[in-house]
């Protein structure tokens, strides 16, 4: 059984001027010791689905799924008492950034033992051990020393490296990674994906990497789900999906990155992600899509088969070219 | 070379910091000795870490801020500790764009007041009529509509508004423009749009950009030439596919080998630097990579190493061969 | 997320987003308390303004035979004098309908004047080197470590008691938080890059100051403005109730607590509905201002 399982996940907020759809009917599923990205331009709903599963968005969210389980709890009817209980411990997260994600008026130290005694039934000193293994896990030099440093006393690196000791802490069966390394500088940022997939091999957690970086997804994980509008477009595996991406999207994205074109210009994707006022009708990237066609822009695309990545998509594209588009013309 | 439309030689610019109860002032050397130049037409990029100087770089070149030693000439004039002040041809001469697009318009400006602002100050002898004909016209160019001219900026996606920055920084037919990161706080999509617009101006235009970023991915699609910093020094430069076939600096090629590429199946052999950024207050004496690099001996805790070579220069006591492999990275 | 427009290019026509005027009446009248006092601060300056016409009879005109008259609904009243009548004989609806003229001049005056000084003295501290911005943040504080009614007390016992003198006192008393105020909006605005951007673009320093980042500072500024409407008001009545504000026969609403203070215990109407409309007055203006801060400044916006 999968370890989180996600069915029609949709969460709308509440707005000045009406409903606003920021994730749409995703389903995702992670089993033990998975390595995935969800990758996504900002306004693609990837930080707020991981948040509604945290259980993390404020009251003006409205969260609704025909599933969402998480190691045989349903999330869905889980008070907040036994939601506390598993979030921290089982399922742990990390976040952009790490120097407002630590609480700047207690020491490091104090932060994760703090996790510590709420989660575990470890006394005092051994309460006080397990944090310097930690930190010396998630590679601290002089971790005794560092425990009691305070935030601001730490570099972004640093602080980055303290967050995922806290998050690691209880042993989370289930990291999520928001943007770990945005912040951060290059060189730093290869320190600590080096670190989050080291430790994701040795403990055997899940991973859940949210970015936006199609670089840090290619070097870091096994499969990947691409999110469009709040919608998932499509999801492979890490190698394939750049050998042969199957939704229009990806494909236009990953032909957008600079690295891979020969060209003076980069191809690029017209117009803009659409907002809360200019929801289109049918596929949400048919204003976008260069094969688009009325179908497109009058019905709502299917999830096309797995060997097809899963693209929501009319005509999901195989090896650069639209499928099935003869057949209904 | 005669065609150089900006020179800059050993330009610095330090900060003092008065210091608090317990501490003494501290001067930040934001940035040290930085020697380039810029022709028409072509782009220099400036790439480096946070604290590298790359932005004091652009503020100096500006003129926002005056070097504090070093020269810098703009279009065969001498800039003084003034900067541009009282001399419109001279702040016409360099513009600026800026990284966030959500803070650089003037949210009580419409996008045609804000366009027509540097006109109005620095072209007095310029007609109301005519300097809204500009500024439509320029608004066209930038790839926006006309009726977006009475708009005010938050009716603007972050692209639209890094267009407006653009079509801004153009108004006084600048020879120089510098790029502070304009691309890095848009979403891919938009990023590739916005870059094109660059390439098309500068060829139009044919202006020269001075480059900065921290995104290697952007530079090598972009620029001419290159030019690696490391906290407020120049550690190499030379034109790109130079640098980018031969780094001769440690730093370039940990920055390299640091870069992610979106390539699943490239086989990754990383550097893995050691430690953090040191901070600009306290740069290690020497040369101020040497205690991260693999390849550090005495002699570069010691002194700073000179500029050697000629178009690709370096500044390097123990530069790296052609395919030499580095510690770190064979233990990767 | 929301921070997405509706703007397409590429021909879209999509709905348009909210302007901001839209959007303020929509976070402004989610605020109840607010609606209320707004209501309730525009019937009395309709009220102010037009006074004369609702007003049965002159603010000064004295009725000798109806000396204290109690309001219409108690023993001995009548329609005559619907609100009774005070010690000298004077109607009470028409003097607290003047009173309201008044009160409302002084606000505006008061709020006027103090928002001028504060606003250009906070910006220059803005701006100014480091030693200037000290030097005058000092002096700001220096005022504000008077209690305030006291500083306000003692200039008026300098320039003698006059209404005049009550507002200019008033007004230096309340200036200083314009100051701050507008002084903590310019350091926080002048370091965005549009600032840089118009330097740039050869703005003088003036211009900068004045054109370009002082029309970014004026959410804070309207709300104190709203709430220091409010206190001028509360001030001017505690200085005419003090003998040092408005001077008899003046139908200020303080004075005219003060001139009726020893009929207390005969003739509660004489004080208490003076009272009863200072109270209403100050009440819904900082409701009002409440509503107008949620609206207004996104630091202190809900949700």
């Amino acid at each position: 059984m999968a370890l989180l399982e996600i069915r029609n996940l949709s969460v709308e907020f509440e707005t000045v001027s009406g409903a606003f759809r920021a994730v749409d009917g995703i389903d995702i599923s992670v089993d033990r010791g998975d390595l995935m990205a969800i990758v996504g331009e900002s306004g693609s709903g990837k930080s707020v689905s991981m948040l509604a599963v945290m259980g993390l968005l404020p009251w003006t969210a409205t969260i609704t799924a025909d599933r969402m389980e998480f190691n045989g709890h349903d999330l869905r009817t889980l008070s907040g008492r036994a939601r506390r209980k598993i979030i921290g411990r089982d399922l742990s997260m990390i976040f952009q950034e790490p120097m407002s994600s630590l609480n700047p008026c207690f020491t490091v130290g104090y932060q994760i033992r703090e996790t510590l005694r709420l989660h575990t039934s470890l006394d005092r000193k051994a309460r006080q051990t397990r944090a310097i293994e930690l930190m010396e896990q998630v590679g601290i030099p002089a971790p005794e020393k560092r425990l009691s440093a305070f935030p601001h006393q730490m570099s972004g690196g640093m602080s980055q490296r303290a967050m995922i000791a806290m998050a690691l802490a209880c042993e989370p069966k289930l990291l999520i990674a928001d943007e770990p390394t945005t912040a951060l500088d290059v060189t730093i940022q290869a320190q600590i994906l080096e670190l989050l997939t080291d430790l994701q091999d040795r403990t055997g957690m899940a991973l859940i990497l949210i970015t936006h970086d199609m670089g840090v997804v290619a070097e870091t994980v096994k499969r990947v789900a691409v999110q469009y509008a709040g919608q998932k477009v499509e999801e492979q595996q890490v190698e394939a999906l750049f050998d042969d991406p199957h939704h229009p999207y990806t494909a236009a994205l990953l032909s957008a990155l600079p690295e891979r074109s020969q060209d003076r210009f980069l191809p690029t994707i017209p117009g803009v992600v659409p907002g809360q006022f200019d929801r289109p009708q049918g596929c949400l990237f048919s204003p976008r899509c260069q094969f688009a066609d009325a179908r497109c822009r009058a019905v709502q695309p299917q999830k096309a088969s797995a060997e097809l990545g899963y693209a929501l998509c009319h005509y999901p594209l195989l090896h650069g070219e639209p499928q099935g588009k003869e057949a209904s013309a | 070379m005669s065609d150089t439309i900006l020179t800059a030689e050993n330009l610095t610019r330090h900060y003092s910091v008065k210091g608090g109860l317990m501490r003494p002032d501290a001067t930040v050397r934001a940035l040290d000795g930085a020697s380039f130049s810029l022709r028409p037409g072509s782009t220099l990029a400036v790439v480096g870490e946070s604290g590298c100087g790359k932005s004091t770089l652009a503020r100096v070149v500006t003129m926002i801020e005056p070097a504090t030693s070093g020269r810098l000439t703009i279009g065969g004039k001498e800039i003084g500790p003034n900067g541009a002040k009282g001399d419109r041809d001279l702040r016409a001469m360099v513009q600026i764009v800026f990284q966030d697009p959500y803070g650089s318009l003037n949210p009580r400006q419409t996008i045609g007041q804000t366009l027509m602002e540097p006109l109005l100050l620095n072209r007095p002898e310029i007609g109301k009529a005519d300097r809204e004909k500009r500024a439509r016209e320029m608004l066209l160019m930038v790839g926006l509509r006309n009726e977006h001219f009475d708009r005010y900026p938050h009716m603007f996606s972050g692209g639209q508004r890094q267009r407006v920055a653009v079509a801004r920084a153009l108004m006084l037919d600048p020879k120089i423009l510098v790029l502070d990161e304009p691309v890095s706080a848009l979403d891919l999509s938009i990023q590739s749009q916005i870059l094109n617009l660059l390439v098309d101006l500068q060829e139009r235009l044919d202006l020269a950009y001075l480059f900065i970023s921290h995104d290697l991915s952007v530079v090598s699609h972009f620029a001419d030439e290159l030019m690696v910093m490391y906290l407020g020094r120049p550690v190499e430069t030379g034109p790109l596919k130079d640098v980018y076939a031969h780094p001769r600096h440690p730093y370039t090629r940990a920055l390299f080998s640091a870069t992610p590429v979106a390539d699943p199946r490239r086989k990754r052999n990383r550097i893995k630097l050691e430690g953090e950024l040191p901070s600009p207050m306290a740069v290690p004496p020497g040369c101020p990579f040497n205690p991260r690099c693999w390849k550090a001996t005495d002699e570069c805790r010691q002194s700073f190493p000179e500029y050697t070579g000629g178009r690709h220069s370096y500044a390097c006591f123990h530069p790296l061969a052609k395919d030499e492999l580095p510690r770190a990275e064979t233990q990767a | 997320m929301a921070e997405y427009t509706a703007e397409t290019e590429h021909g879209l026509q999509p709905a348009p987003p909210p302007g901001p005027v839209r959007e303020f009446w929509h976070s402004f009248k989610e605020n109840r308390g607010a609606v209320i006092g707004l209501v309730v601060f525009s019937t009395f300056l309709l009220i102010a303004i037009i006074a004369p016409l609702l007003a049965p009879y002159g603010p000064a005109q004295q009725f000798r035979d109806h000396l204290l008259q109690p309001p219409v609904w108690q023993d001995g009243g009548s329609w005559q004098f619907p609100l009774g009548t005070d010690p000298l004989g004077r109607d009470m609806v028409s003097r607290l309908l003047y009173g309201a003229r008044f009160s409302f001049f002084i606000g505006v005056v008061v709020v006027a004047i103090a928002t001028f000084f504060g606003v250009v003295i906070g910006v220059i501290a803005g701006f100014a080197p480091r030693w200037a911005d000290t030097l005058i943040m000092r002096v700001m504080d220096i005022v504000l470590s008077f209690p305030s009614l006291l500083m306000a007390l003692v200039l008026v016992a300098i320039l003698g008691p006059s209404l005049i003198n009550a507002m200019i006192a008033i007004a230096v008393v309340l200036q200083p938080h314009f100051v701050r105020l507008t002084r903590a909006a310019v350091l926080s605005e002048r370091a965005k890059d549009y600032v840089t951007a118009a330097r740039v673009a050869g703005s003088g320093q003036l211009r900068i100051m004045f054109k370009t980042v002082l029309p970014n500072c004026l959410s804070p500024i309207i709300v104190q403005a709203a709430l220091s409407f409010s206190t001028a008001v509360l001030d001017a009545a505690a200085l005419g109730f003090l003998g040092m504000g408005a001077q008899p026969p003046t139908p200020e609403w303080g004075t005219m607590l003060a001139e009726a203070r020893e009929f207390i215990l005969r003739a509660w109407w004489v004080v208490t509905l003076p009272g009863l409309c200072i109270l209403v007055t100050v009440l819904a203006i900082n409701l009002m201002g409440d509503g107008l801060r949620d609206a207004l400044d996104p630091k202190l916006k809900r949700s």
